[in-house]
């Protein structure tokens, strides 16, 4: 959704008593409106207590937080570590790139999609796997990739 | 009737489990019989997911690798993926399950009697920590520090909050056990932070999950709610890999960067929230309860020199018999790798091992006589981490995954201390200076140089250990190096 800021501000206050309650709250606000807006910085910042530099320092240290905008509509997370190696992981991020024209993290023009590097998905002995909107997948070849992607 | 096991587990579900779900359900209706489908954890058979156990009268029978058009075969009786008892299988068989010895069978979802907490309850606190001590149990995680000096500090330690921390940041390629045991079994490890906190006198646990990982994270956040037992509150990564180090994962826990504390004070001293912190892997708290039910003796009893107890191996990459394989430490590498993982899926020559995550060191053959233990592993210049094994084939680029090691760490250094933040950037400059032919000799003293700093001079392992990569693949296959 749109940010707005009563909801923001519903999100923070459920978490500013909650120790450590930061990080689950730049989640809950990310998942809310897609990215975490500079706006939210400053409602977290003032729910919390500290300076919006404190805040912004700890949502761009982890990969997952969304500073810049919101992903595009499907986002495909495809393994680059070792165990997908072995198995062909980096031609097939190749021939992925090449089909949607992005490098990692990038998104399309047109907003439909964004390509990300994740660093194991915890399905290490049927690789190459890739995570397609939340939904895993193993055993990937570049025709069972196509098709998830035209599906 | 019919009663049948289907894995909810990750792996299951990315090779198409659901789907077979759902293949069953319908083909249930059209027959008009009566499906009673538990959605399990899985048995660790990676190559056989989707995996479906149906009972018979004479027992449970396996089918698998299925897909959702085999269904009708097997309730025709006439499938060709018939494997018959699961438990027969001379690759479950040959195994020693005392962490894994439910998942794939239980219902994850149902809390299980928990005789081991309440055998710890009779026993007393001191009881309980003499146990774990005298088990030799060391830390899962990478690190193996015994976990009964571990608890013992913290029980020893007076605070007015303790706490348990559960690392489930489960990052290194090449691993997922902790994955399995969440999804297949969360209450062991609920049940092993319960008895850590009795032990120590800590009344409130976190799990540290990252991510990527939501199958776990669900099947988490379920148990925990629905076990009376013991205050844990299930906390999710960021995508950072550095948080599965133990000082940057409370760090993250508190709300903050993750960056690496400097160490001392130990965090069973000074831990989350400055008080007094247990802070062990998934499969540490997960090993307690077999160890109170079957006594420290024969816990120790199981494995090698001070490697005691089983260990998860997880067999991955261009591997052909994959998955998890529980077992005592001390079967030899080339045993796991080409008697139980049965070479590589590919078919192609195996070149390289890479144990212990991205921080491990990669092995060629010549060296599969090395014994899976804490000691040897050491001694060969490698480690056994949180017990991942990646097999690459002859066509793998050993500079390439020198290069990767250092690129990984550049990706996901903290940035707390110079030598991992600058170090790991420099490094990858290297390698590309030796590929590409320059200056060779120079670059390659240059090379070991970095490493030295790296290893001496890191605050943690990611840039403490990135040598092992690097300098492995350089030793063991220094021909690709210099083309």
């Amino acid at each position: 959704m749109v940010f707005d800021a009563d909801t923001a501000g519903e999100i923070v206050s459920r978490y500013a008593g909650v120790p450590g309650g930061l990080l689950p709250a730049l989640h809950e606000i990310q998942e809310t409106f897609g990215h975490v807006p500079r706006a939210a910085l400053t409602a977290l910042a003032r729910g919390f207590n500290v300076t919006e530099a404190e805040v912004y320092g700890v949502a761009s240290f982890y990969h997952d937080f969304r500073l810049d905008g919101p992903a595009g509509k499907r986002v495909l997370k495809l393994c680059r570590a070792e165990a997908c190696q072995a198995v062909g992981a980096d031609a097939l991020a190749a021939h992925v790139k090449a089909k949607l024209k992005l490098d990692w993290g990038g998104t399309t023009a047109d907003g439909e999609w964004t390509l990300e590097p994740v660093f194991c998905l915890g399905l290490c002995a049927c690789g190459p796997s890739a995570m397609l909107d939340g939904r895993v997948h193993a055993m990937l070849d570049e025709d069972a990739l196509d098709a998830l992607i035209a599906r | 009737m019919m009663r049948v096991r289907l894995p909810k587990d990750a792996a299951a579900v990315a090779l198409g489990a659901d789907a077979v779900a759902d293949a069953l359900t319908r083909a249930a209706a059209a027959r008009g019989f009566a499906l009673e489908l538990v959605r399990t954890g899985s048995r660790g058979l990676v190559w056989l997911e989707p995996l479906l156990e149906i009972e018979t009268d004479t027992g449970w029978r396996a089918f698998g690798p299925l897909a959702p058009g085999d269904v009708d075969a097997v309730l025709d009786g006439v499938s060709p993926k018939a494997l018959g008892d699961i438990e027969e299988h001379p690759w479950l068989k040959r195994q020693t399950r005392l962490i894994f010895a439910r998942c794939g069978i239980v219902d994850p979802t149902v809390v299980p009697p928990l005789t081991a907490l309440k055998r710890a309850r009779e026993m007393g606190a001191a009881a309980v920590l003499e146990e774990v001590t005298r088990s030799g149990l060391r830390g899962r995680g990478g690190a193996g520090f015994p976990a009964g000096i571990k608890w013992k500090g913290a029980a020893d330690a007076s605070a007015r909050q303790k706490y348990i921390v559960c690392n489930a940041d489960e990052g290194d390629s090449g691993t997922f056990a902790d994955r399995m045991l969440m999804e297949g079994d969360p209450f062991l490890l609920l049940e092993g932070m319960a008895i850590a906190g009795f032990a120590t006198g800590a009344t409130k646990g976190y799990v540290y999950i990252r991510s990527e990982y939501p199958h776990a994270i669900e099947a988490m956040k379920r148990a925990a709610s629905a076990f009376p037992d013991f205050d844990v509150e299930i906390r999710v990564g960021a995508g950072s890999y550095v948080c599965g180090e133990e000082t940057a994962l409370l760090e993250s826990l508190e709300g903050r960067r993750g960056q690496v504390r400097a160490k001392p004070p130990l965090p069973v001293h000074k831990g989350l929230f400055g008080q007094p912190t247990v802070i062990n892997n998934v499969l540490t708290f997960a090993s307690v309860p077999a160890i109170l039910e079957k006594g420290a003796a024969y816990y120790a009893s199981l494995g090698t020199g001070r490697s005691r107890g089983t260990m998860p191996v997880q067999l991955a990459g261009d591997v052909k018999h994959g998955g998890l394989f529980e077992t005592a430490f001390g079967l030899t590498l080339g045993e796991l790798v080409n008697d139980i993982g049965g070479g590589t899926r590919s078919g192609r020559p195996i070149r390289a091992v890479q144990v212990g995550g991205p921080l491990g060191a990669y092995f060629p053959p010549s060296l599969f006589d090395t014994p899976f233990d804490y000691e040897a592993f050491a001694a060969r210049d490698g480690l056994l981490g949180h017990g991942g094994i990646v097999i690459f084939n002859d066509r793998v680029d050993m500079a390439a995954q020198a290069r990767f090691a250092f690129e990984f760490c550049r990706i996901e250094s903290c940035g707390k201390c110079t030598p991992c933040r600058i170090g790991s950037a420099r490094g990858v400059e290297v390698v590309d200076r030796i590929v590409r032919g320059q200056n060779v000799g120079q670059n390659l003293a240059l090379l070991r140089d970095l490493c030295d700093t790296l290893k001496s001079g890191s605050l943690c392992a990611l840039g403490g250990f990135v040598p092992y990569p690097v300098l492995s693949a350089l030793n063991h296959f220094g021909e690709d190096f210099v083309r």
